[in-house]
C-alpha cells in the first residue's frame, strides 16, 4: 500500500522539498511540453548531422558493395561486427533495468528504466542497421527466415547460430519495444489529459484510450511482470547467442567455452556505462536531479564496478585456459594481444575494462559526477576495443603466417561507426522531446514511501531509533539535490 | 430530477482514497469504478475484483510459440530436407533449443499484451473515456453512478468527510467527448 513507510535506513529516492504528484507530472513533462532549449538544439544539430553521414555512408555500401569497407580476404569481419556486437550490448542494460530489477523489487529502476528502455531500443536498431549493411545486399535480407522459397524448399540452417541470432535479436528487440510501449501508456495518457488540440489529438492515438481504472491498472501490472519474467532469460539469451556466433567456431580466440557468461556481463557492464553517459546529461539539462539522485549514480556505478570485475575475471580465465590448453595457437593468439603489431588496442581494452573500472572502489569517485562521467565513456571505449580485438586481432594472424594482414578501415567503416552514434543521440533526443524521459506513474509510486520529504517527516515525528537517524543523515552528504542544514537543526 | 449522471469524489492523497471507498462501502454506496494515476494495491480487493487470469494466456501462447518453431524446424530439417552435416543426426534437439525459447518468449509477449489490449479495449485510436483530466495526474477519483443513487447530498457529504479535496456532480459520463 501507498502509505507504507520505509525503513530509515534506506537512502531516498526521491529528494527535494515539496514534491507532490502534480509536481513530478510537471517536472517529468517540461521538455515535452516546451520548445526545447539551445543545449537540445546544438545537440541534436551535431547528431543529426552524424545521422546523415550514417545514411550516406551506409547508401555509399550498398551502391559499390562491402568492397568500399577495408576487409580483406584474412580479416573478413571487422568494424561491422564489432559495432554490432558493441551495440547490442548497450542495449542490455535497458532491459536489466527495466527486467531484471523489477523482479528483484529494487524500486529505484522507477525513475531510470523509461529512459534507459528507450536507448535499448535505439540500440538495437543500431546494432541491426550493421547486420544488414554487411549483408551488402540488403533486398536478400529475408533469406536467413525460414520462408518457403524456390530452390526446392532449401529451409534455413537452424543448426547455425547465425540463424540463432537472427530470432534471438528480432525477438528481443521486439518485445523490448512492447515491453517498453505498454509501461509508456499510463504517461501518454497524462500528456493527452493536459494537452489540447491538435497535441491531444495525437496523444490519444497514442496512448490507446488509456484510463487508468481499477482493472486495466490490475491487468498492466499483471503484463508488467510477466514481460519482465520472460525478458530476464531474454536478456541473457541474446547475449549468449550472440557469443555463440564466435564461440561455436574454431578460431583461436573465438572457441571458448566461457563467452557466453563473459558477453553477457560485458553487455550489461558497457550498457549500464551508455545510461549513466546519457543521464549525467540529461538529469542536469531537464533538471531532474530530484528524481535521478546520487543515490542512482551510486548504484548504477556500483553495477559497473560489479560486472567490469566479472569481465575481469573473464579475461583472466581466457588467458589462464589459453595456457593451460597448451594449445600453441590458442597461447598464440593471446600472446598477441600484447606482443603483435595490435598491442595497442589489447592495452585499451585491458586498461579501460579492468584497470580503470577498479577506481569505482572509491566512494569519493563513485559519487563524483564528472569523475563517473569520464569513467562511463571509457568503459564505452574499452568495450568497444574489447569487440575489436576479439574480432580482428584473433583473425589477422591466423594459421597460416603468409596469409598475415593488418586491418585499415576506410573512410566508409569509420563513417558508418560514427554515423550511427549520431543515429543513436537524433533518435534519444527526439525520444526525450516527445515522450516523458521517467516513468511518471512509478515514480509516483514511491512517493509516500521512499521520498525525502517523507523520511524527513518520520524524522520530525520523533519515535525513530536516534543512531539509525545519525546514520541516514550521514548517508544524505553525498547527495547534491539535498539541503543538508535543514538536518542540523533538525 | 438533478441532471447529474455520475458522482465523482476527487483525492489527493492514496490512502484518504482507500478511507474513502471504505466510507462509502460502509453506507452501501455502490461504486461505478476509481481512476489513478498510478496503481494502487489493494482497491481491487475493496471492489472485488477478481485476479487477472492474464498469466494463463501467457502460459497458453508460451506453448503455443514453442511447439510452432519447434515443429518449424522438425519438417523443416528432418523431414522435408534432412541434410547430411559430417554424418550427424539431423534431429539435431539441442541445436532447436535457441530458436525453440525465443519464440516461446515471443509468443507469450505478443499474445499476452494482445489478449490485454483486447481485453481492455485499449488500441490506437480509441477515444479515451475519461472522467476527470486529473485522474492520470495527481487526483485519484471515485466514481459513483447517480442514478439511483440518492440522495446526492449525503453521497457529497460522505465523500468530503473521507478527505475529497473535490466532489463534481457531472452532466456527462465521459468529459472526452467534443
Amino acid at each position: 500500500m501507498a502509505s507504507h513507510s520505509e525503513s530509515i535506513i534506506r537512502e531516498p529516492l526521491i529528494t527535494g522539498k515539496d514534491i507532490t504528484y502534480a509536481k513530478i507530472t510537471n517536472d517529468v513533462l517540461r521538455p515535452v511540453e516546451n520548445m526545447p532549449g539551445k543545449a537540445w538544439w546544438i545537440g541534436f544539430t551535431v547528431a543529426s548531422l552524424g545521422a546523415c553521414l550514417w545514411v550516406f555512408a551506409v547508401s555509399y555500401t550498398f551502391w559499390y558493395g562491402i568492397g568500399s569497407w577495408g576487409l580483406n580476404k584474412t580479416v573478413g569481419w571487422a568494424w561491422d561486427i564489432t559495432g554490432f556486437v558493441w551495440w547490442v550490448g548497450i542495449g542490455h542494460a535497458g532491459t536489466l533495468i527495466s527486467a531484471i530489477l523489477l523482479l528483484f523489487r529494487q524500486n529505484w529502476r522507477n525513475s531510470i528504466n523509461r529512459s534507459a528502455e528507450a536507448m535499448t531500443i535505439f540500440a538495437v536498431i543500431c546494432a541491426a542497421t550493421y547486420v544488414v549493411s554487411h549483408m551488402g545486399r540488403p533486398w536478400m535480407a529475408y533469406w536467413p527466415l525460414p520462408l518457403p522459397n524456390q530452390f526446392g524448399s532449401l529451409w534455413v540452417n537452424f543448426n547455425s547460430p547465425l540463424v540463432w541470432d537472427v530470432f534471438a535479436i528480432s525477438t528481443y528487440f521486439s518485445v523490448s519495444l512492447v515491453f517498453w510501449y505498454t509501461g509508456l501508456l499510463p504517461d501518454l495518457a497524462t500528456i493527452r489529459d493536459r494537452a489540447t488540440g491538435i497535441r491531444r489529438k495525437i496523444y490519444s492515438v497514442l496512448s490507446f484510450g488509456w484510463t487508468g481504472s481499477v482493472k486495466t491498472w490490475q491487468r498492466f501490472e499483471t503484463v508488467c511482470l510477466i514481460l519482465a519474467g520472460i525478458s530476464t532469460p531474454l536478456v541473457l539469451s541474446v547475449h549468449t547467442i550472440v557469443s555463440m556466433d564466435f564461440a561455436t567456431s574454431l578460431e583461436p580466440g573465438w572457441h571458448t567455452t566461457i563467452f557466453p557468461p563473459y558477453f553477457v556481463a560485458g553487455a550489461i557492464f558497457s550498457g549500464f556505462a551508455m545510461v549513466q553517459t546519457l543521464l549525467l546529461v540529461t538529469r542536469k539539462v531537464l533538471g531532474l536531479e530530484n528524481y535521478i539522485t546520487m543515490f542512482h549514480i551510486e548504484a548504477m556505478n556500483k553495477i559497473i564496478l560489479l560486472t567490469g570485475s566479472i569481465v575481469g575475471v573473464a579475461y583472466l580465465t581466457e588467458f589462464f585456459i589459453a595456457y593451460y590448453s597448451g594449445g600453441e595457437y590458442e597461447q598464440y593468439t593471446f600472446l598477441n594481444r600484447f606482443i603483435g603489431p595490435y598491442w595497442w588496442a589489447g592495452c585499451m581494452m585491458y586498461g579501460c575494462n579492468v584497470l580503470m573500472t577498479q577506481l569505482m572502489w572509491f566512494k569519493k569517485i563513485r559519487t563524483n559526477i564528472p569523475a563517473s562521467w569520464v569513467l562511463s565513456i571509457v568503459v564505452n571505449i574499452g568495450m568497444w576495443f574489447e569487440r575489436f580485438v576479439i574480432i580482428v586481432v584473433s583473425l589477422h594472424r591466423d594459421y597460416l603466417t603468409s596469409s598475415w594482414a593488418m586491418f585499415y578501415p576506410t573512410w566508409v567503416d569509420v563513417s558508418i561507426f560514427i554515423g550511427s552514434i549520431g543515429l543513436f543521440f537524433t533518435m534519444f533526443l527526439l525520444f526525450i522531446r516527445v515522450l516523458p524521459s521517467i516513468a511518471m506513474a512509478e515514480v509516483k509510486l514511491i512517493l509516500k514511501s521512499s521520498s525525502e520529504q517523507a523520511k524527513k517527516k518520520l524524522i520530525e515525528h520523533g519515535h525513530l531509533d536516534g543512531e539509525q537517524v545519525e546514520f541516514y543523515k550521514e548517508s544524505l552528504t553525498k547527495f547534491d539535490s539535498v539541503e543538508i542544514t535543514d538536518y542540523q537543526k533538525a | 430530477m438533478s441532471s447529474t449522471k455520475y458522482i465523482l469524489g476527487l483525492f489527493e492523497d492514496p490512502d484518504e482514497l482507500m478511507h474513502g471507498i471504505d466510507t462509502l462501502q460502509k453506507n452501501s454506496v455502490p461504486i461505478y469504478d476509481v481512476y489513478t494515476p498510478m496503481p494502487i494495491h489493494g482497491i481491487e480487493k475493496k471492489l472485488g475484483i477478481k485476479d487477472s487470469r492474464l498469466g494463463y494466456a501467457a502460459f497458453m501462447f508460451g506453448c503455443l510459440g514453442g511447439t510452432t518453431i519447434f515443429s518449424m524446424a522438425y519438417y523443416m530439417l528432418v523431414q522435408d530436407w534432412p541434410m547430411n552435416i559430417g554424418g550427424k543426426p539431423a534431429f539435431a534437439i539441442p541445436d532447436f533449443v535457441p530458436i525453440t525459447f525465443e519464440w516461446t518468449v515471443l509468443f507469450t509477449a505478443f499474445g499476452m499484451v494482445a489478449t490485454f489490449f483486447y481485453a481492455t479495449h485499449l488500441f490506437p485510436g480509441r477515444t479515451p473515456r475519461v472522467m476527470d483530466y486529473r485522474a492520470t495526474d495527481d487526483r485519484f477519483v471515485i466514481a459513483i453512478d447517480a442514478k439511483g443513487n440518492i440522495p446526492h447530498d449525503d453521497i457529497t457529504n460522505l465523500l468530503k468527510q473521507a478527505g475529497a479535496v473535490e466532489v463534481k456532480h457531472n452532466d456527462r459520463k465521459y468529459v472526452s467527448y467534443e
